[in-house]
C-alpha cells in the first residue's frame, strides 16, 4: 500500500480567539473520495484550505505527500502545489479567457512550452466537456460552465489529490448537474478527492467516506451506508434529521 | 402556446418635446427664454472668436480696425508658443523630440505588453535630441519652452509617475512595516502640501541645503518634483483599483502555486489597473494641467510665454485672447485624453461582469 496523500493529526487552528479546528486527525489514502458534511460554521472549508496551505494553522501536523507544510520552505510549496482546489465563487480569472486560464500556472509555474501547455489544457477542456467555449472569457459563460472550467484549470497542474469547497452552492439548480457529472467522472478515473458539499446523493454515490465535522471536530467517519443508515453520534443522527 | 413577440411601440420625438420641454405654461416660457439667452451667447461667442477677429498682423494696432479677438498676439509669436526660445536653427530637435514623445504615449494606443518599453525610450530620446550633447550642441533648458514644454513636462511626468504610483500603491498594501510606513507617509506628506509650495521649494529652498557649485538644473528639479506628486495621487487612485479585486482571486493564484510577484503581476494587476482606469486618467489630466505652474519657478511654458507677450507693449491689454488661448490647447488636448480613455474602459468592459 502506498503512503497516504494526506496526514492530518492534532491540527488546532483559531482565527482570532475563535477556536475553530479543534484536534483534527485526518489521513486520506490515494484514489480515496472522502466527502466533508456538517452544519455551516463547522471547519468544513477551513480544514480544505489548511490541507492547501491558504490557511495557517497554530497547530498539530499536516502534511501532504509526506511532507510537512510547517516544514522547510522550498518543500512545503512543492507539497502544496500538488493539491488542486476548486472554490465555491469558481474565482476564474475574468481577463483571461478560458484557455489561458488553465495555461497561466502550467506556463508560469511548471514551466511548460506554451505550446505544450495548451495542448495539456486543450485535454482538460475535454474532459469537463468545454472545448468550445475555449477562447471565450470567463463572464460570456454559465455558472456550470465557470466551475467546469475552474476544474480544468486545477487539473492543468497535475494535482495528486483534488480539493473542492463547496463547488456547486453558488450554481443555479439546473447547473449542479452537469458539474458533479464531471466530478464523478473524475473520481471513477481514480483521482484523491475531497470534497465539501451539501450535495447528499453525490456524498452516497461516489464518497468512500464521509467524514461528519461539528463545531471544529471530527465527529464520525464512515463509509456511507453506514453513516447514512446506521450512524453512531446523536450529533451525527441530529444533523441528518434536518437535512434528509 | 408562448404569447407571440410584439413590436416595442415607438415614441415620436414630438412626444418626448411636448412631455419634457413645454409640459406647461411656465415650461414652454422656460424653454423659449433659455434657447434664445443660450443662442444669443453662442452668436456672440462665435462673433468675437472668429466673425469679427483679425488672425494676423504684428502689433494690437492691426486688429484695431475690427471689434472682434486679436489672434494676431498668438500667430505673430507662434514660434515660442509652440517651442519657446528654441535656437531657429535648431528647431527640427523639437520636431523630432516630438516624435519621441508620440512613440512615448503609444502604449495606450498599441496595447501589447512590449510596448510599454517604448515609454520611457521616447521620453529619454525626447530629452536627449532637444538637450543635444555629442553631435548635437547643447541647448540649456532655459531656452525650452511654449506648447511643447507642457508635454513635455506632462509626458515624462505621467510615464514616471505611473510606475512608481504602482510601486507605491503595492507598498501601501504590504504586510512588512517599513515599507508600508514609507509608503503611506510619503503619500500623505506629498498630498498633503500644494504642488505649487514643492515647486518653490525645490527651486529656492533646495539651493540652501547643497554644497556651492553643485547646481541641478532647473527644469529637472520640477520634472522630479511633479513626478513625486502625481505618483502620490496616482498611488491612491490604483489602490482603489486593487481594492476592487476580490480576495478569490488572488487564493486562486496562489492555490495554483504562483507565487506572491506573479499572483500580483498577472492576476491582481492587470484587473486593478482596468478598474483604476477613470481615476488613472483623472489623475493624468490633473498632472497636465499642473505643468502650467511651472511659470512660477521662471520655466517659459505657454502660460509664461504668453504673459511674457502680455508685458510687451505692442501687445497689451489682449488678455482675453491670450487666456482664452491657453484654454482652449489645454481643453483640446484634455478632451482627447478623455475620449481615448472612454474607448479604453469600453475595450476592457466586456471583462467587467465576470466574476
Amino acid at each position: 500500500m502506498s503512503a497516504p496523500v494526506v496526514e492530518i493529526s492534532g491540527l488546532n487552528k483559531w482565527f482570532g480567539q475563535t477556536h475553530v479546528l479543534r484536534g483534527v486527525d485526518l489521513t486520506i489514502a490515494e484514489r480515496e473520495r472522502v466527502v466533508v458534511l456538517g452544519p455551516s460554521g463547522s471547519g468544513k472549508s477551513t480544514l480544505i484550505r489548511c490541507i492547501n496551505g491558504l490557511e495557517p494553522y497554530e497547530e498539530g501536523t499536516l502534511k501532504v505527500a509526506g511532507v510537512d507544510l510547517a516544514g522547510p520552505r522550498a518543500e512545503a510549496v512543492a507539497a502544496k502545489r500538488k493539491t488542486g482546489m476548486v472554490f465555491q465563487s469558481f474565482n476564474l480569472f475574468p481577463h483571461l479567457t478560458v484557455l489561458e486560464n488553465c495555461t497561466l500556472a502550467p506556463i508560469w509555474v511548471r514551466k511548460v512550452p506554451r505550446r505544450q501547455a495548451e495542448a495539456e489544457a486543450m485535454a482538460m477542456l475535454e474532459r469537463v466537456k468545454i472545448t468550445e467555449h475555449a477562447r471565450k472569457y470567463p463572464a460570456q459563460l454559465s455558472g456550470g460552465q465557470q466551475q467546469r472550467a475552474a476544474i480544468a484549470r486545477a487539473l492543468a497542474m497535475h494535482p495528486e489529490i483534488m480539493l473542492f469547497d463547496e463547488p456547486t452552492s453558488a450554481l443555479d439548480p439546473e447547473m449542479v448537474g452537469e458539474v458533479l457529472e464531471v466530478m464523478t467522472e473524475l473520481a471513477q478515473g481514480g483521482m484523491t478527492m475531497v470534497v465539501v458539499t451539501h450535495e447528499m446523493g453525490f456524498a452516497r454515490q461516489v464518497a468512500d467516506r464521509i467524514v461528519f465535522m461539528d463545531a471544529g471536530e471530527i465527529v464520525e467517519s464512515a463509509p456511507p451506508t453506514e453513516f447514512f443508515t446506521a450512524p453512531k453520534s446523536a450529533r451525527t443522527r441530529e444533523f441528518l434529521s434536518k437535512i434528509l | 402556446m408562448s404569447a407571440p413577440a410584439r413590436l416595442r411601440p415607438r415614441s415620436s420625438p414630438f412626444v418626448w418635446l411636448r412631455r419634457n420641454l413645454f409640459a406647461t405654461p411656465f415650461d414652454a416660457v422656460l424653454t423659449v427664454s433659455l434657447t434664445v439667452l443660450i443662442a444669443w451667447g453662442l452668436w456672440s461667442a462665435l462673433q468675437w472668436a472668429v466673425i469679427d477677429a483679425t488672425w494676423v498682423g504684428d502689433s494690437r494696432a492691426a486688429c484695431e480696425a475690427r471689434d472682434g479677438a486679436c489672434w494676431a498676439i498668438v500667430t505673430a509669436r507662434w514660434r515660442q508658443v509652440v517651442a519657446g526660445f528654441y535656437p531657429e536653427g535648431h528647431l527640427w530637435r523639437v520636431a523630432a523630440a516630438g516624435v519621441c514623445l508620440a512613440m512615448a504615449v503609444s502604449p495606450v494606443v498599441v496595447r501589447k505588453g512590449w510596448s510599454f518599453a517604448l515609454a520611457p525610450l521616447g521620453v529619454v530620446g525626447a530629452f536627449a535630441f532637444l538637450g543635444g550633447g555629442g553631435l548635437l550642441p547643447r541647448v540649456p533648458t532655459e531656452y525650452w519652452g511654449g506648447v511643447f514644454l507642457n508635454f513635455l513636462i506632462g509626458i515624462s511626468g505621467a510615464v514616471f509617475a505611473l510606475p512608481l504610483g504602482i510601486l507605491l500603491a503595492l507598498g501601501r498594501r504590504s504586510h512588512l512595516p517599513v515599507i508600508k510606513t514609507l509608503s503611506v507617509g510619503f503619500i500623505e506628506i506629498v498630498r498633503g502640501a500644494p504642488l505649487i509650495t514643492l515647486l518653490f521649494m525645490a527651486s529656492v529652498v533646495l539651493p540652501l541645503f547643497t554644497p556651492t557649485g553643485v547646481s541641478l538644473d532647473k527644469l529637472t528639479r520640477a520634472l522630479v518634483v511633479i513626478t513625486l506628486f502625481e505618483s502620490a495621487y496616482m498611488a491612491e487612485s490604483i489602490r482603489g483599483g486593487l481594492q476592487a479585486v476580490p480576495k478569490g482571486q488572488s487564493e486562486a493564484a496562489r492555490a495554483l502555486g504562483l507565487d506572491p510577484w506573479r499572483t500580483t503581476a498577472l492576476i491582481v494587476l492587470p484587473q486593478a489597473l482596468r478598474v483604476a482606469i477613470p481615476a488613472i486618467v483623472n489623475t493624468f489630466i490633473g498632472l497636465f494641467k499642473d505643468t502650467t505652474l511651472v511659470y512660477v519657478i521662471a520655466l517659459l511654458d505657454v502660460t509664461g510665454v504668453m504673459r511674457q507677450a502680455l508685458a510687451d507693449y505692442s501687445w497689451q491689454g489682449l488678455e482675453a485672447e491670450a487666456y482664452v488661448f491657453i484654454a482652449l490647447v489645454f481643453w483640446i488636448t484634455c478632451f482627447a485624453i478623455s475620449r481615448w480613455s472612454a474607448r479604453l474602459e469600453r475595450a476592457g468592459g466586456r471583462l467587467k461582469e465576470a466574476r
